[in-house]
């Protein structure tokens, strides 16, 4: 039954393109419109980062401020092999491929010799280091704080211009049902059972004769290959890479996601991390309502700007309902099987 | 000769502002196993107080401008910190990663709002003639900002020190910092500990936010962040919840940015404290004074 809902979830989403339909409110064209699609795209590449990062928090347990540093490598290394080495797109794709694989490795591999709070400062060295390397745009690789935009003749163009949006939508769908996929297996394997096991308790599953080291570090490697494939497919939906993805707001912003949604449950992440995309660009376009711009200073320049509405309510929503989004709807479930 | 003295003394000036970032974060993490995130928050807030009171005596003498943005901007540090502990800390006491996530709320939540209230932009700080002037030292003309942060980073240290090492209040935070449930357990209100940490936390950022004003002659909504970043790679480098640590680090952390920042490439410095954070790591894990307490 919940398998039904799910496919039948699926292919609606998946016809999306096709259904020319205005949802007042939600959206601001119909639905097979490029700017919707592109936002609906932006929300599953945001809602599958998530589910990554939900990974390595949510189930190991590992409170890491640098997963910005691994989405980036997915949208640099991507955007430098395309547009400033001209190689085609699968070559590209195995070198981020690569690079997403030894970076978390390597980096893991140190950050993991500490636990909990000087972890998460470490992770967060770690990424800031990546981030001042963005902006220095290196041999004029990185384009520094302009970013890098793909341009034209460097992807194939079948995932170029406004017409092909509902390419890049399905692209983003796809990643998001595949990362869906790979999460609930993982975290539903051995390997991820270890994982919980961990979070919960790293000293006893040394008792049991286990290497917590080991568990950790390939957590924190999936989580960031994971989170690279997430790139990629932002890099293609945005047509460029901008520093804004490399910098520590944006892990602070992800994890703002996973708590929204509902730590320790991926399709609470996903959630959170879709709601999250959605309500930051519709509030951008709520702030230049005409009703809010009469309202007096004290009242308008809060309200429009959206990282203080998503602040406060992430603070609310720590203080007040620490299960989150995902929470929220579990207990009301619970009480209308009752 | 000229420039190596101009670095150093550069350095110490960046070091002093990292130290006073770094000190209370390093405290509040020995004492409340905190990670303060909204410590740049503080910082800016501070920063921005200090130059609104700064402005409003615009007509008097530049020196009474500039003690009165000193004044507020601790003061507001102080303040901000104290009320952060006792509305959003305290309730979250058995929940300590939801304590980190607060202050990460409420660190975007002020970022925006500065953000949205006074520009993205940079703003002119004034300052007094003489800090804009230079003095010359070994045939180097260092600019006079660099010694009042330096002079003043330096008293609260020794102000940090003494009342660690010297009054009865210290006593219980060193104690509180090797083990917090030994000192509630003797009777004592450990509670009233964690907002007096705060609060002193909270003074030292807002004084470095007004300072930092000064030395880099602008303010801007983006600066408190970057050093949080540094303050957390001082801290964890110090050795976290050792005070001397900090300070130690923090010198260490801008000498090498500054040297390198000017010798090899701009960016390279930035880049070698990173590494530095990571050698340290695996050599000591604990930091470098890290075991010893305040």
């Amino acid at each position: 039954m919940r398998f039904a809902l799910l496919a039948a979830l699926a292919l609606l989403v998946l016809l999306f393109p096709f259904i020319h339909v205005t949802v007042p409110g939600l959206f601001e064209g119909p639905l097979d419109s490029a700017g919707t699609l592109n936002l609906l795209g932006l929300c599953f590449v945001f809602g599958a980062l998530a589910l990554t990062y939900d990974i390595v928090f949510g189930y190991t347990g590992l409170l890491s401020f640098g997963h910005a540093l691994y989405f980036a490598v997915g949208v640099y290394v991507t955007a430098i092999a395309l547009a400033r080495w001209h190689w085609s797109l699968p070559a590209a794709l195995v070198l981020t491929a690569v690079v997403a694989v030894l970076l978390p490795l390597a980096l893991g591999a140190i950050c993991l010799r500490v636990r909990d709070i000087p972890f998460a400062m470490v992770t967060l060295a770690f990424a800031e280091a990546g981030s001042i390397l963005v902006l220095q745009n290196p041999f004029g690789l990185t384009g520094g704080e302009e970013g890098l935009a793909l341009g034209g003749g460097v992807l194939p163009a079948a995932l170029v211009g406004v017409s092909n949006t509902a390419h890049l939508y399905w692209i983003a769908a796809g990643l998001l049902a595949a990362t869906s996929l790979i999460g609930w297996w993982a975290v539903g394997s051995p390997l991820g059972r270890v994982w919980q096991a961990i979070r919960e308790n790293e000293r006893r599953v040394t008792a049991l004769g286990l290497n917590p080291y080991l568990y950790k570090l390939a957590s924190f490697v999936l989580s960031g290959f994971l989170a690279a494939c997430a790139g990629v497919a932002y890099l293609l939906l945005q047509g460029g890479a901008n520093p804004q993805v490399t910098t520590s707001s944006f892990t602070l912003v992800l994890l703002v996601m996973v708590v929204l949604g509902g730590v320790g449950t991926l399709w609470g992440a996903v959630l959170g991390g879709i709601v999250y995309e959605y309500l930051d660009f519709r509030l951008v376009e709520f702030s230049n309502v005409p009703a809010l711009q009469a309202l007096p200073g004290v009242l308008r320049v809060p309200l429009s700007e959206p990282l203080f509405i998503l602040g406060v309510l992430f603070i609310v929503l720590v203080l007040f309902l620490p299960q989150g989004l995902g929470g929220l709807v579990r207990s009301a479930g619970a009480r209308s099987e009752r | 000769m000229s420039t190596i003295v101009l670095l150093i003394v550069t350095g110490l000036g960046l070091g002093a502002l990292y130290f006073l970032v770094a000190a209370g974060l390093s405290l509040i993490w020995g004492l409340m196993r905190v990670l303060n995130f909204a410590h740049g928050a503080f910082f800016t807030v501070a920063a921005y107080t200090g130059f609104f009171a700064a402005a409003a005596l615009a007509g008097t003498s530049p020196w009474v401008g500039w003690f009165a943005s000193l004044v507020a901007g601790t003061f507001v540090g102080a303040v901000f910190a104290t009320l952060t502990e006792i509305a959003l800390i305290r309730p979250l006491y058995r929940r300590p990663v939801g304590q980190v996530l607060v202050t990460v709320g409420l660190a975007l939540a002020t970022l925006a709002l500065v953000e949205g209230a006074f520009g993205a932009d940079p703003r002119q700080v004034t300052v007094p003639p003489w800090m804009a002037a230079t003095t010359s030292m070994l045939g180097a003309a260092i600019p006079n900002t660099r010694f009042v942060v330096i002079v003043l980073a330096a008293l609260v240290l020794f102000g940090l020190l003494f009342f660690l090492r010297r009054t009865r209040y210290g006593l219980i935070v060193r104690a509180g910092v090797e083990n917090r449930d030994m000192v509630s357990a003797l009777g004592i209100d450990v509670q009233r500990a964690f907002t007096l940490v705060f609060a002193i936390g909270g003074a030292a950022a807002g004084l470095a936010g007004v300072l930092a004003a000064t030395y880099y002659g602008t303010i801007d909504p983006g600066r408190g962040t970057a050093m949080l970043i540094s303050a957390f790679i001082v801290v964890v480098i110090g050795g976290l919840g050792s005070i001397a640590g900090s300070a130690l680090a923090a010198v260490l952390v801008g000498l090498l940015q500054q040297f390198l920042n000017f010798y090899a490439a701009a960016g390279v410095g930035d880049f070698a404290v990173v590494l530095l954070l990571a050698v340290v790591l695996l050599v000591r894990p604990g930091g470098l004074l890290g075991g010893k307490s305040a």
